[in-house]
């Protein structure tokens, strides 16, 4: 178990390294330099100079490479350029919205899909098993930026039940900032929930046709019996899987809702360091998704292999 | 061999838009780049069949338009999947064990790591927005799919006897890999294409509605969600139609991976029935 740990561990580090190093260099590319486009047209030269300099913007690529990745692993993610904060700063600002909304669409879709999945691999082959595998098929293919902004008119704007968007902050009541986070939530959940469910029918359908369900069922349990008591569990493992999948899947997802419900969130945080050649937001915002993503991959894969020694053979 | 409802239903879908698509080259109901502003925000009439926009664009000819968009994108997306995700997934399993197949796969595990839209919302931003960069982003994402995919069946062919005995027979392993493998695996990978193609189609949509897709004036589905976000409450039109011009054309692709691989996976169709 050790022994795979430390692979997988080395394997992450070097996933990281490489992930860096690929948003540095395409970040890089960006046209047009900062300093001047803050500045704007009429600056002198020795002003453009002088910011740039405080900005951290001279020497090689390989020294602001090295500067900023040993800062990144310091906790310190550099100056806005635009805000003339530190990065750190107005990350955590934000990732108190982003990540929360992507973790109450990961439990909605959750428990969405659980019962929905079992239901359908329960009553196989039946009206309810089609319907649900209708509905499922329909779910998947929807847009969640689209269904958000029907949400939004139907709950926010029809009903009244939820503002239509903006987030008051937490400070102002938990429930107020989880209300408005719930139509943002939903949108992001139901894709996935689709999915979900699909995946958790197939999986117990799976287990069901194997020996030890045969072998139960001869014992005498009932099939809802064996459904729970031994197919569930095993079942899980595949669903597992893409549950821990399905937190990339969200971050990213949230960047684009964050937008239909004007979250100031990290995606905002992008899409306006995207705008105001803020490069040093941008990277290290991305650089901050993608960790938390192969840090989550990497997570799963060791509950997984906790669970299963079959698995720490690979 | 009777053909699976899901193909018939999904393959009728999507041939809808892809001849709304094919048909907006010769013809469109009214022209989508000239601005009509006395008629603008119709609700469906007589003449404009699904209304008309805040700029008096007739919705159903912008939908046309738009289909060419999404599915011209998704296509040449897949395509660059497949054209450097296929050789570098035969590659790696003629080459099975070696550094090379080590290299080719640890490069795909770590685009999968990679939060795809992310960094499709990065490129294009960084190399600006266009159909053409919407294409890249989406694209690369594609390869590491094409190659995971053909380097596990091309493996498992390649313990087969007929293929010692083209190996036997002094064939290299590139003719062996186009001769032999690539189509024994041909099947898996139209059933992935649709899969992609349809994400593609998600994948433009999203892009193209945070403003990183096809540019004004092109008409492309996503951005007239955009555009009809804030007039949403008094006229639903404009967001419902291209809303369900994205679903209805990716459910068609999804139902149609499903009924091919129904037909073309005979090992799928054994467990699934």
């Amino acid at each position: 178990m050790l022994r795979f740990a430390s692979i997988r561990l080395v394997s992450l580090s070097l996933s990281l390294l490489a992930a860096s190093i690929v948003i540095f260099a395409v970040v890089e590319v960006i046209p047009g330099d900062p300093a001047s486009y803050m500045l704007g047209m009429n600056a002198q030269e020795d002003t453009v100079a002088a910011l740039r300099e405080q900005l951290g913007l001279e020497g090689s690529i390989v020294t602001r490479y090295f500067t900023w990745v040993t800062g990144m692993l310091q906790g310190d993610f550099g100056t806005s350029y635009t805000y003339r904060v530190p990065v750190s700063e107005l990350i955590l600002a934000r990732i108190w919205i982003s990540l929360p909304l992507a973790v109450y669409a990961l439990a909605l879709s959750t428990i969405i899909a659980f019962p929905v999945g079992l239901i359908a691999a329960a009553q196989r082959g039946k009206a309810t098993d089609t319907g649900i595998m209708a509905a499922t098929q329909l779910g998947v293919a929807v847009p969640n930026f689209w269904f958000a902004m029907f949400l939004v008119v139907i709950f926010a704007i029809k009903l009244r039940w939820f503002s239509a968007g903006g987030f008051p902050g937490w400070d102002e009541g938990f429930w107020l900032s989880i209300k408005s986070l719930t139509l943002p939530a939903i949108a992001l959940a139901l894709p996935q929930a689709s999915i979900l469910a699909r995946i958790m029918r197939s999986s117990i359908l799976d287990t069901l046709d194997q020996d030890y369900i045969r072998t139960a069922r001869a014992k005498g349990l009932t099939r809802r019996q064996a459904i729970t008591r031994h197919a569930l569990r095993n079942a899980m493992i595949p669903v597992l899987t893409i549950i821990g999948m399905q937190f990339s899947f969200l971050l990213a997802g949230a960047i684009i809702i964050e937008n239909v419900f004007f979250l100031p969130g990290l995606g905002r945080l992008i899409f306006q360091g995207i705008t105001q050649r803020d490069l040093i937001v941008v990277e290290s915002v991305v650089m901050l998704l993608v960790f938390a993503v192969i840090t989550v991959t990497f997570l799963v894969d060791l509950a997984y292999a906790a669970v299963d020694p079959r698995l720490r053979r690979r | 061999m009777r053909l699976p409802r899901t193909l018939i239903l999904g393959g009728g879908l999507f041939a809808v838009f892809l001849a709304a698509a094919l048909v907006s080259f010769l013809w469109t109901p009214f022209d989508v780049e000239i601005l009509n502003i006395p008629s603008k925000l119709q609700k469906p009439n007589a003449v404009f069949w699904l209304g008309s926009d805040h700029l008096g664009r007739d919705i159903l000819s912008m939908l046309m338009v738009g289909a060419r968009t999404s599915i011209a994108v998704a296509i040449v997306a897949v395509g660059i999947g497949i054209g450097l995700g296929l050789p570098l997934g035969l590659w790696a399993a003629a080459n099975h064990g070696s550094w090379l197949d080590e290299v080719i796969m640890r490069g795909n595990d770590l685009v999968f790591a990679f939060p795809s839209l992310v960094i499709a919302i990065l490129i294009t931003a960084v190399f600006g927005p266009s159909a053409l960069n919407a294409i890249i982003a989406i694209g690369i994402f594609n390869i590491p799919v094409f190659a995971r995919i053909s380097r596990g069946a091309a493996l498992s062919i390649w313990t087969l006897d007929y293929i010692l005995a083209a190996r036997v027979a002094g064939k290299n392993a590139v003719r062996i890999s186009v001769e032999h493998i690539l189509p024994n695996i041909a099947n898996l990978l139209i059933v992935q294409g649709t899969i992609q193609f349809s994400l593609g189609i998600l994948a433009e949509a999203a892009l193209s509605y945070v403003g990183l897709g096809a540019q004004p004036p092109t008409p492309s589905w996503g951005r007239m969600l955009a555009d009809s976000q804030t007039m949403i409450s008094f006229a639903p039109h404009l967001a419902l139609f291209p809303g369900l011009a994205i679903v209805f054309t990716v459910l068609g692709l999804n139902l149609m991976g499903d009924g091919l691989r129904d037909i073309l996976d005979p090992k799928i169709r054994r467990s699934r029935r």
